[in-house]
């Protein structure tokens, strides 16, 4: 089309000039007619609430004086509050030991899930990624009952040995109790993406590489690795930002350990704390939104450390 | 590429604050009448709605259903405690969505009466019902004058016992503290159980545990909104704070969340030779199946030990209410079916035969087969004549604070680093003080 326009006299081609305006129109009536639902509803259940949500945090509610606004202030205080410090703090913690172990189970599954092809590897592979289909609230339940130390398998296991069985719920092991619940939901899930992704490595490579001479062990290393590593980065960032929002399972651990496990033990639990027991959704807000500061941090810098690996962002 | 990266950050900012996302939906629920656990049968009556949660509110309900000509009951139970106030108050942050009528523990009123979101049901047929309720009881359903509630269930507070233990060890029931302490001495250089527990999650036990050495958290004058007292860091508190803290710290108590299945079985297992507990607690703890077959009658109760046996201090744990809501469309309608429910002979007595709850309504607190009562939980022991009524009837009511979550918040935190050894009883009551202090500067209070 523009081929022919282009040879045309000048008059006529003002003409289709109006034409091409007017098919422009309706092609960019059809672009915005395709874009037009999803256009609505990401405005109205994302856009929106979260607009409304900064809105708020912006003013303060008190029991005496009502809401008053008070600009930033909110988020001045919950950077010096010890509260929302200390669980960014946890969390922040937790994601420095969770997230190198999960990847690092995961990756070791996904490799040798990816090397042995037998009916048991299959079948693993599937008991491997069960963990994830369970849901996080049902998980946390379950092994809340097995932290039992009275009619959990603990105290029989630690029994055989004459030993006291370790209390996960309390404030010394936490961390640890968090870190197997989290590791077991998890592992399973990234080691699917991670095994997809190396099905997808052509297999020619590998043939390449045995006739240089690579051992397994070379090949896993020098070849599968640097090639899924997309897909590593991939759910890096997905397990960064879950892990500092981190907050079904504490939450649901409260009702065993409200003592260890405080309202303000997460920033997330903290933000739902100060919106929904205390009423003051603008503080929450502000929390919220301090917290999705500190993830953008985090995720920002571990993405300019690995802009060459990347490819998916 | 740079922009993709900011986009891609971007992207993980909106993810991070889907939390706030939830905040704008108000959590609505049982104020839609077609939406009731019971069921209407009275259809051409006008309906209110209503949250509550003791484990015999159906028949309750259909009681006063049945009974009258004016008014119908929707109920649900949204859940118990804090779950249930979590909603109430995000129907009245969202200005909708609460029932007309609301179960509420008595240390919550002036929690939600500063938020104007109960109303006084003064005018709605108080002085025909007044007769019914102790002094007490009105003024701990009070704030200032104005009546915010409808009083059903105490918390009358005791040493419930497992009678085999006492007996194994060869103990008689302490009758102060400081025995207490000594027979778990004595317990624990015998080899036995541990004698109690100090659960970080009932902060409500140690303040009326504080209460009873002569503490007052709380002072707050309604006439006077805008100030408030707070003090809890007196010498009462702290050596409450201290002793609890010892006898943890001695390994002569438990430190286990209470209302867990982990508590419960250890109660079953005879882990623990006594419960600090409230006149509602057999209830509880039959319902969790403790006390049950082999163990049919080992426990008994006495009453709580005290600190100074001349002049004895009876507390409570506990005791709820029925308010009416803001957001009630018809106040006078609400307000008789407060009035109304539980305050029937047949509800009173199912709920005290059942130990469900601890009667609060004189007509059944009175009664001779209440007070008479062979508690078979206690092996047919007169609980109520010789534990629980008398301290009702001693307890002299308390002045709670409009910050109560707040407040109990703090004191489990306080707690759990008593427990965890890293400040002593006196370091966390003043901890407590200074954050509670700071809390309510914040609201906009004038702490004295």
């Amino acid at each position: 089309m523009t081929l022919l326009t282009s040879k045309r006299a000048p008059r006529a081609q003002a003409k289709t000039h109006k034409i091409r305006g007017k098919v422009h129109l309706r092609e960019h009536l059809m672009g915005w007619l395709f874009v037009g639902p999803f256009g609505i509803v990401f405005l109205a259940f994302l856009i929106a609430p979260l607009a409304y949500a900064l809105y708020l945090s912006l003013f303060k509610k008190q029991l005496i004086g009502g809401t008053s606004f008070v600009f930033l202030d909110n988020y001045t205080k919950a950077f010096t509050d010890p509260s929302f410090l200390s669980g960014a703090w946890f969390v922040l913690r937790f994601s420095l030991v969770a997230i190198p172990l999960q990847i690092v189970i995961a990756l070791a599954m996904a490799l040798i899930l990816d090397a042995v092809t037998s009916l048991f590897a299959r079948f693993s592979r599937l008991m491997i990624f069960l963990p994830y289909a369970i849901p996080t609230v049902i998980g946390a339940v379950m092994w809340g009952f097995l932290y039992s130390r009275s009619f959990g398998p603990l105290s029989d296991v630690f029994g055989l040995f004459g030993a006291e069985a370790p209390d996960f719920l309390s404030s010394n092991l936490i961390f640890y109790g968090l870190l197997n619940i989290t590791t077991w939901q998890w592992a399973g899930y990234y080691m699917i993406i991670l095994y997809a992704a190396l099905q997808g490595i052509e297999p020619t490579l590998y043939e390449a590489a045995r006739m240089d001479g690579a051992g397994k062990w070379q090949i896993a290393v020098r070849i599968k690795i640097p090639l899924i590593a997309p897909a590593l980065i991939l759910i890096l960032v997905f397990s960064l930002i879950g892990t500092l929002q981190f907050f079904n399972e504490p939450q649901i651990l409260r009702y065993l350990a409200a003592g260890t496990i405080g309202t303000d033990f997460t920033p997330n639990m903290y933000a739902y704390q100060q919106a929904f027991a205390l009423a003051n959704f603008n503080y929450g807000s502000a929390i919220s939104f301090a917290l999705g500061g500190v993830v953008f941090i985090c995720v920002y810098a571990f993405l300019f450390i690995t802009r060459k690996r990347r490819s998916f962002l | 590429m740079k922009r993709r990266r900011i986009l891609a950050a971007a992207t993980a900012l909106v993810a991070a604050s889907g939390l706030v996302a939830c905040s704008s939906d108000g959590d609505g629920g049982g104020t839609d009448a077609s939406n009731c656990t019971n069921k209407i049968t009275k259809t051409d009556l006008p309906v209110v709605t209503m949250w509550a949660w003791y484990p015999n509110m159906q028949l309750v309900v259909d009681n006063f259903n049945k009974q009258n000509t004016e008014v119908q009951v929707c109920w649900t139970n949204v859940g118990q405690g804090g779950d249930e106030y979590d909603k109430f108050q995000t129907a009245i942050s969202a200005g909708t969505g609460a029932p007309d009528v609301i179960m509420i523990e008595m240390d919550r009123i002036p929690n939600f009466q500063i938020q104007n979101a109960i109303v006084d049901i003064k005018k709605y047929g108080f002085d025909a019902v007044k007769a019914n309720y102790s002094e007490g009881s009105w003024k701990d359903v009070s704030v200032g004058d104005a009546v915010y509630g409808v009083p059903v269930d105490g918390g009358p507070m005791g040493m419930i016992y497992r009678k085999d233990i006492f007996d194994k060890y060869g103990i008689t029931p302490p009758k102060t503290w400081p025995e207490y302490e000594q027979a778990a001495q004595k317990v624990k250089d015998a080899g036995g159980p541990q004698f109690g527990d100090l659960g970080a999650n009932v902060p409500a036990v140690m303040m009326a545990l504080q209460i009873q050495k002569g503490a007052s958290p709380f002072a707050y004058d309604p006439a006077q909104p805008k100030s408030i007292g707070v003090k809890m860091n007196d010498q009462g508190s702290k050596d409450v704070l201290d002793y609890w803290g010892g006898l943890a710290k001695k390994g002569l108590v438990g430190t286990q969340d209470q209302f867990t299945p982990e508590y419960i079985s250890g109660v079953i297992n005879g882990k623990y030779a006594t419960y600090i507990s409230a006149a509602w607690a057999p209830g509880y703890l039959t319902g969790a199946g403790v006390g049950q077959g082999q163990d049919t009658g080992k426990f008994a109760v006495a009453p709580l030990p005290q600190w100074d046996t001349a002049n004895p201090v009876q507390v409570n744990w506990g005791g709820s209410s029925f308010a009416v809501t803001k957001q009630a469309k018809k106040p006078e309608l609400a307000a008789k079916a407060a009035y109304g429910l539980y305050a029937d002979k047949e509800s009173l007595t199912d709920g005290w035969t059942n130990q469900v709850i601890f009667p609060l309504n004189l007509t059944a607190l009175n009664s001779p087969e209440f007070v008479d009562l062979k508690v078979k939980f206690f092996g047919g022991q007169q609980a109520n004549k010789e534990v629980y009524v008398p301290a009702s009837n001693a307890y002299k009511g308390m002045t709670y604070s409009p910050f109560g979550q707040y407040y109990f918040d703090a004191m489990t935190k306080q707690i759990s680093e008593v427990i965890k050894g890293s400040v002593t009883g006196s370091q966390a009551a003043d901890r407590l003080q200074e954050d509670v202090a700071k809390y309510a500067k914040e609201q906009g209070f004038t702490v004295q």
